[in-house]
């Protein structure tokens, strides 16, 4: 036996062992869902229709994915040109922005919940109390990974010579960050854009605390009343992600093709 | 010199201009002017100010006091986007995501031209450096020394009122950076654009500038031809940056220096009494003479010229230049007599 062969196939072992423990619990979970017990066991999707037969499941999901658009959204008007500006006219303030957006990593979520508790009274007192006023909390909840994501972007530029370069040929500011900067960035908003959108898809305890009906807090309900369910919805949160972290790599491929000089 | 009657260019003035970063003053009270369509090269050691300068000129940097002004209008509180001019940096600076001839348009497009004039303006640009070809590339698929040229012919095509070159060669090999600083110079003055080009490469800011200006510690020392500067420089450190020079013993009496048992005239701003002349290597001979006081160091060929180090019987080393052919008749230990060329020479304390 060559080492070659012997590499290749504890290569595979290894990969088969990775995928097992990945996978197992994934199909055991589509088993539990599909499954159909009592007298007359086989196979149904109702479990999986169910969730777009019941109301409040589906309005959940409705939340969230607003919810996750909107927290993207809000992230990226925030946080770009915020780093951007740091880094091109105040970088001595970079070690504070640094510490500032990693600091709810360092706090247990349960804390700021309790924190911020008063602080959504009033909010949903001036903005109503649609769920999609999680949004203000779930931006801070995703700084920490969103900032490590364009900061390695931005680091992997020489942002400072862009931007005078596109300065000096009549850009102002605005055009600099929205039509050079970022486009040279886009690998690391996207990252932090999927980065953001599965963190909101799966935060459970600032939604249950401050009761609004999000989709983790609806499956957990669910859980208790129809299991097969809440685990078809469960599973399908997961396929949504991971299609959406499919979707990132395909799309940094792609734009790598046509411009490898760009920063991921 | 070029003549600048012709060129489209415009006068450029830099007054008094103090810039202050905490305890370090990188400008202090400098002053220059540039005439229209002229090609000054600002010339000095790391830290001597003129980048600062030229960052000020294009409003990239604030100076504490002073004014900017071009073609007579006070830019000093204009911002960088709306001051016109085209600039070269140091570190390649084309945008990634955009093709060649996009980045060449992206400052037409700041001014609202229109595509079809975009892309005929671009195009004319990047025939002017050679690159028309290039249009559809990418940057990461270009040279060093096409990504410049590239950066030039984006400066120029805004068709700016003062173009700045930021050490826009010091990235390049040897070979490509005498082909372009070449180019640059052809095509500066085909356009006419007032240029203020900043190196730390004398050969550079000699070879291709109308005038060249030495700085030291925030101060413009001496702002000359190249051949002035290099023959009468104005100070001890203009003299000791530009070229090389000896450090001889000499004594200056009515205006004539003693040294190496001649008499030559001196340069204004000497010092009188004892001191040091700086002479160039080329104006020093050296004869073989078995009777003389000097003896060969070292002979370093270089080429046609050779460089031909002797030393004086009180220890000073003496560097001259010679052709080849009469260098390599020498051999280090040789007995040699030095004389110096009748030049007018510096001489500092």
């Amino acid at each position: 036996m060559t080492p070659s062969r012997s590499f290749r196939i504890a290569r595979a072992v290894l990969l088969l062992v990775f995928a097992a423990y990945f996978f197992v619990p994934l199909l055991a979970m589509f088993d539990f869902s599909t499954q159909v017990r009592g007298s007359a066991p086989g196979r149904t999707w109702d479990n999986w229709t169910f969730m777009f037969r019941d109301e409040d499941l589906r309005s959940s999901i409705v939340a969230s994915l607003l919810l996750a658009l909107l927290t993207v959204v809000l992230m990226i008007a925030l946080l770009v040109p915020t780093m951007v500006w740091v880094r091109l006219r105040v970088p001595r303030a970079k070690k504070l922005i640094e510490f500032l957006c990693l600091l709810p990593l360092t706090i247990p979520a349960l804390v700021i919940v309790v924190g911020i508790g008063n602080v959504y009274s009033w909010v949903t007192y001036l903005l109503g109390d649609s769920a999609l006023v999680l949004t203000f909390a779930y931006v801070v909840l995703v700084l920490p990974y969103s900032f490590r994501a364009i900061d390695a972007s931005l680091s992997a530029i020489d942002a400072t010579t862009l931007s005078e370069a596109a300065r000096s040929l009549g850009a102002g500011w605005f055009t600099v960050v929205v039509r050079v900067i970022m486009p040279n960035i886009s690998g690391g908003i996207l990252g932090a854009a999927f980065i953001s959108v599965a963190l909101v898809l799966g935060e459970y305890v600032f939604a249950s605390l401050l009761r609004f009906d999000t989709l983790p807090v609806a499956m957990a309900a669910l859980y208790k009343s129809n299991g097969p369910a809440a685990m078809a919805a469960a599973l399908a949160s997961m396929l949504l992600v991971s299609a959406l972290l499919v979707g990132l790599t395909f799309l940094s491929r792609d734009r790598h093709r046509r411009n490898p000089g760009a920063s991921s | 010199m070029t003549d600048h009657t012709s060129s489209h260019g415009l006068a450029v003035a830099l007054s008094d201009l103090t810039r202050v970063y905490g305890p370090v003053k990188a400008l202090d009270g400098f002053t220059l002017d540039l005439a229209p369509g002229e090609l000054v090269a600002l010339l000095g050691p790391s830290g001597c100010g003129k980048t600062t300068a030229l960052r000020i000129l294009a409003g990239l940097d604030r100076a504490t006091s002073g004014t900017v002004s071009v073609g007579g209008k006070d830019l000093t509180r204009v911002p960088a986007s709306k001051r016109d001019m085209g600039m070269v940096f140091q570190a390649y600076s084309l945008f990634p995501h955009m093709t060649v001839i996009d980045n060449v348009a992206f400052g037409l497009k700041m001014r609202g031209r229109d595509g079809a004039s975009r892309r005929t303006r671009a195009g004319d640009m990047l025939d002017l450096v050679g690159l028309g070809e290039h249009a559809d590339r990418y940057a990461h698929q270009l040279s060093g020394g096409q990504q410049q040229r590239v950066a030039l012919a984006r400066a120029l095509a805004i068709e700016p009122s003062v173009l700045l070159l930021d050490e826009p060669l010091s990235a390049l090999d040897a070979k490509v950076r005498v082909q372009l600083r070449d180019e640059i110079r052809r095509v500066q003055v085909e356009v006419g654009t007032t240029t203020l080009f900043v190196t730390h490469d004398q050969e550079e800011a000699l070879a291709v500038a109308d005038r060249v200006g030495v700085m030291n510690a925030g101060r413009l020392e001496q702002l000359a031809p190249p051949a002035e500067l290099y023959s009468a420089p104005a100070s001890r450190f203009v003299g000791e940056f530009v070229g090389l020079s000896n450090r001889l013993p000499a004594e200056v009496r009515d205006g004539v220096a003693a040294l190496l048992g001649r008499e030559v005239p001196v340069l204004p701003g000497s010092t009188t009494g004892a001191g040091h002349a700086l002479v160039r290597p080329e104006s020093v001979s050296v004869v073989a003479d078995a009777a003389g006081t000097a003896t060969v160091a070292t002979v370093m060929f270089l080429g046609p010229l050779s460089r031909v180090t002797s030393t004086l019987a009180d220890g000073t080393d003496v560097v001259a230049q010679l052709a080849s052919s009469d260098a390599l008749r020498l051999q280090p230990g040789d007995a040699v007599r030095l004389e110096v060329a009748p030049t007018p020479v510096l001489v500092v304390a």
